[in-house]
């Protein structure tokens, strides 16, 4: 058994076996994190690139320490500290650095689709660490691997997806993902914030209600406001966002069960959810942080070892 | 198609080990069996049910270790990797490595890297159901064996643990 493609650039691409094949090495390498020597030698020759065209503080470090773990060789590269400033193109300062022997890119870009151009050019594995307003792939992976975690199977279970559905990739990757799983997705937020042929595209459920969305769901992933991609005015202020779609302890009180909260971050305490829901007990934010580790080694090594054909 | 040890041979030889086993560890506090995925968990399940069975009311402690991530061959194939459970720590401990076929010793030796990261044992043994032993690749000898064979690289020997015998074809 192994991974039907030779890049992870999108969950759009996996099928549900790929999934479930790295879902299960994640829990292999879960247990390896446990060890008191936190690390294995399978992938001793191989080299990555870690190219980080966009800030990023989780996913960075997750994929570095998952190479270090990995015993990867690894080079870390952000466009700010590089010759991207001096205008070299992305083709470019790829083909350079694989001209020195790289196996593998990890690659976070603001453009979307930056990964899938790519994967068309250069041999390397290419793994995707979040392009533009596409998909952050990983992401959604260690997102199923901690519902799995918290409360058993995909299958059947209700997610709901709240915020800035329009310009998060974290959306659209777990969409895809929890939809070939089997679970039923809705989303819910503004309707400035919903693309309007989401329902129809991707046969999610919307709701523009937040406490009927809550009362409706298993577990709830709440999404961070992305101002930096907004280049329009799409809801009046925070305040007023927080007021009618921050999730607060308040509107989960009301609820009549317990739903499992998640937060992909960086979390804007008091915009998208209060503080006091973030550092619950019902909420699993620093788990996913985790599991992001043990779901990037699988990734790494399963695309590691589907190179050599 | 040739059977090597029928079901009666199979048991008896299972026995054996354990016996054997006990016979050079009287204190088993000290030890602790591993049996290695995929393959050795069926024999070292038996082999310890046996242990277990002679010196009743001792506490025997058992794990499963899963060497994929330690294998020498990434690049050449890709291996899907099974669980591992040891629940216990394995330092300053005697650790009875259990196998079901030693062939090359490759597996052993990816076993022997694998239990590092858990800790600094005292000695590590092995034991296995059969030794193929002409056809070793790393200097690696068994302490315990239950049969060993001649074979030539183009066979295969196989426990079939329905029918519960030993197989060469």
């Amino acid at each position: 058994m192994q991974l039907s493609t030779k890049h992870l650039l999108g969950i759009k691409d996996l099928s549900a076996e790929d999934i479930s094949l790295i879902l299960a090495t994640a829990s292999q390498f879960k247990e390896v994190l446990q060890r008191p020597v936190k690390k294995v030698p399978s992938l001793r020759d191989i080299t990555i690139v870690n190219l980080f065209y966009e800030n990023s503080t989780r996913t960075r470090i997750s994929f570095e320490l998952a190479e270090k773990r990995l015993s990867a060789d690894s080079i870390n590269f952000s466009a700010s500290a590089s010759s991207v400033s001096k205008g070299e193109t992305l083709l470019d300062t790829v083909n350079n650095i694989l001209s020195m022997k790289v196996d593998m890119v990890v690659m976070r870009h603001s453009a979307s689709g930056a990964p899938h151009f790519l994967a068309k050019h250069i041999p390397a594995a290419i793994v995707n660490a979040g392009d533009g307003i596409n998909e952050h792939p990983t992401q959604a992976l260690l997102d199923a691997f901690s519902i799995q975690e918290k409360i058993g199977s995909l299958e059947g279970k209700k997610v709901l997806l709240i915020g800035d559905i329009m310009h998060s990739r974290v959306a659209l990757s777990n969409i895809y993902l929890l939809k070939k799983m089997g679970a039923e997705v809705m989303v819910a937020g503004p309707p400035t914030l919903i693309p309007t042929y989401i329902k129809e595209a991707l046969q999610v459920k919307v709701e523009y209600n937040l406490k009927k969305a809550l009362q409706w769901c298993d577990v709830a992933n709440v999404l961070r406001i992305q101002l930096e991609r907004q280049n329009q005015v799409l809801f009046s202020s925070l305040r007023e966002y927080n007021l009618a779609y921050g999730v607060s302890k308040k509107l989960l009180d009301g609820l009549q069960k317990e739903i499992v909260i998640m937060h992909p971050g960086p979390i804007n305490r008091g915009v998208e959810i209060d503080s006091d829901v973030a550092d619950s007990s019902q909420s699993i934010i620093l788990q996913q942080v985790e599991n992001g580790v043990a779901v990037r080694m699988a990734v790494l090594y399963l695309l590691a070892g589907k190179k050599a054909e | 198609m040739k059977t090597i040890l029928d079901k009666r041979q199979l048991h008896l030889t299972i026995l054996r080990l354990a016996h054997q086993l006990l016979e050079n560890h009287l204190q088993l506090d000290e030890v602790v069996f591993i049996g290695l995925q995929p393959r050795g968990v069926q024999i070292s399940k038996r082999i310890v049910d046996n242990v277990r069975n002679l010196c009743k009311g001792e506490n025997v402690q058992y794990g499963i270790l899963d060497i994929t991530f330690y294998r020498d061959d990434v690049r050449k194939e890709l291996h899907i990797a099974n669980t591992t459970d040891i629940p216990f720590s394995i330092e300053g401990k005697v650790v009875i490595l259990i196998d079901d076929v030693l062939y090359t010793g490759r597996t052993i030796r990816a076993a022997l890297d694998a239990l590092q990261d858990f800790g600094r044992p005292k000695k590590i043994e092995l034991c296995v159901l059969v030794d193929r032993r002409f056809n070793r690749e790393l200097p690696i000898q068994p302490d315990y064996c239950g049969k060993s064979i001649d074979t030539s690289y183009s066979q295969k020997v196989k426990v079939e643990w329905e029918k519960e015998e030993v197989v060469l074809y």
